[in-house]
């Protein structure tokens, strides 16, 4: 894990441990100006969400009866296109808007990963929605889902009152 | 223009620009993918009470609450005013498969016979939306991740704990559709 770690450029900011959506921005930014185009970035992968039929709930029965290539072929294709970007930024050392370096943490093992792991790929197959389609299905009008999205948060909260009393 | 537009786009197309999103939010602000942290961040923002876990600036992270209320209404403008309004094809296998558990599949993005309100308070409202539901923010919280943190920008910078997680999504999926399903849909 240590050699992993050097690899990755030491932590600039204090962030929620184990937060998986590091904000490593050193500038500060506003409230509303500044996260407007992190709004146009969620429109943009709403409308992409909607377009490619990632939250249709039948697509995800597809995936996991193997009787269509759609989703992985979205999700491989989004792996290895981000894949080459993260190398591009790395190896021109790409800077960010604010010309700041782009920062990479890593992620340690822990058993969560299997456990939670296995507990959420139960939730895809049910809901037929991870996160962010829970968000998208909303937005396209399957209003019920708000109950989903209700539970997801309370699971996210038990989850925080647990921490300390489940295996890692 | 239009029609290509409105008709659903291709796996590569699509996977593509999910993909263009991780260099997005780097370069737009140092940000890192990840959806299902909002859920802990509405949790933090909502209700912090005296769990550590909850406890930290979340207005420092309100950029990715910014993120998925973009999510809800770029699907929005997408049903509304980029769509065909073609039913969504189904494979005939998965149909078949379906309709041998009762469900028809009805060309809309989600089953309307499960996905309604008057199930709200059945037995297959208590699966599908509270337990299904509970079951993604717990899982996806334990294991660090969901599909956009793990499995794309995880995967993307080369950590193999998220390799494992991605594995652990699909097993758990795999087990609830062909394991869980062909006696859930009996007593439903």
């Amino acid at each position: 894990m240590k050699k992993i770690n050097d690899e990755f450029a030491e932590r600039s900011v204090v962030h929620p441990d184990e937060c998986g959506a590091a904000n490593d921005q050193v500038a500060t930014e506003s409230l509303v100006g500044s996260n407007l185009k992190y709004l146009g970035v969620g429109i943009l992968f709403g409308i992409i969400a909607v377009k490619s039929e990632i939250i249709s709930w039948y697509r995800i029965q597809e995936m996991f009866r193997l009787h269509s290539f759609h989703m992985y072929g979205v999700i491989g294709t989004a792996v290895v296109v981000g894949a080459i970007s993260v190398w591009m930024i790395k190896r021109f050392n790409i800077k960010t808007i604010q010309g700041e370096k782009v920062i990479f943490h890593a992620k340690p093992f822990h058993w969560g990963n299997v456990i939670g792991g296995l507990m959420f790929g139960l939730g895809w197959g049910i809901t037929g929605a991870c996160p962010g389609p829970l968000f998208a299905q909303i937005g396209s009008g399957l209003v019920v889902v708000v109950v989903t999205l209700l539970s997801a948060i309370a699971g996210t909260y038990v989850y925080g009152v647990l921490q300390n009393k489940l295996p890692h | 223009m239009k029609d290509f537009i409105s008709q659903p786009w291709s796996w590569y197309v699509s996977g593509a620009l999910i993909g263009l999103t991780v260099p997005a939010l780097l370069l737009l602000g140092n940000k890192h993918f990840g959806i299902s942290s909002s859920l802990r961040h509405i949790c933090a923002a909502c209700l912090p009470g005296k769990v550590p876990f909850f406890q930290y600036d979340w207005k420092r992270e309100i950029w990715n609450l910014f993120f998925v209320a973009g999510i809800v209404v770029g699907a929005a403008l997408a049903v509304n005013f980029l769509s065909d309004h073609q039913p969504v094809k189904v494979s005939a296998n998965t149909v078949q498969a379906l309709a041998d558990l009762g469900i028809v599949a009805d060309g809309n993005l989600a089953p309307v016979s499960i996905f309604n309100f008057s199930n709200l308070f059945t037995l297959k409202g208590l699966v599908f939306f509270v337990i299904g539901g509970f079951l993604v923010g717990f899982g996806t919280r334990y294991a660090g991740g969901c599909t956009s943190g793990h499995s794309i920008m995880g995967l993307s910078t080369l950590q193999w704990p998220s390799l494992i997680a991605t594995c652990c999504f699909m097993a758990g999926g795999f087990a609830v559709v062909h394991l869980v399903f062909p006696w859930l849909f009996k007593i439903i």
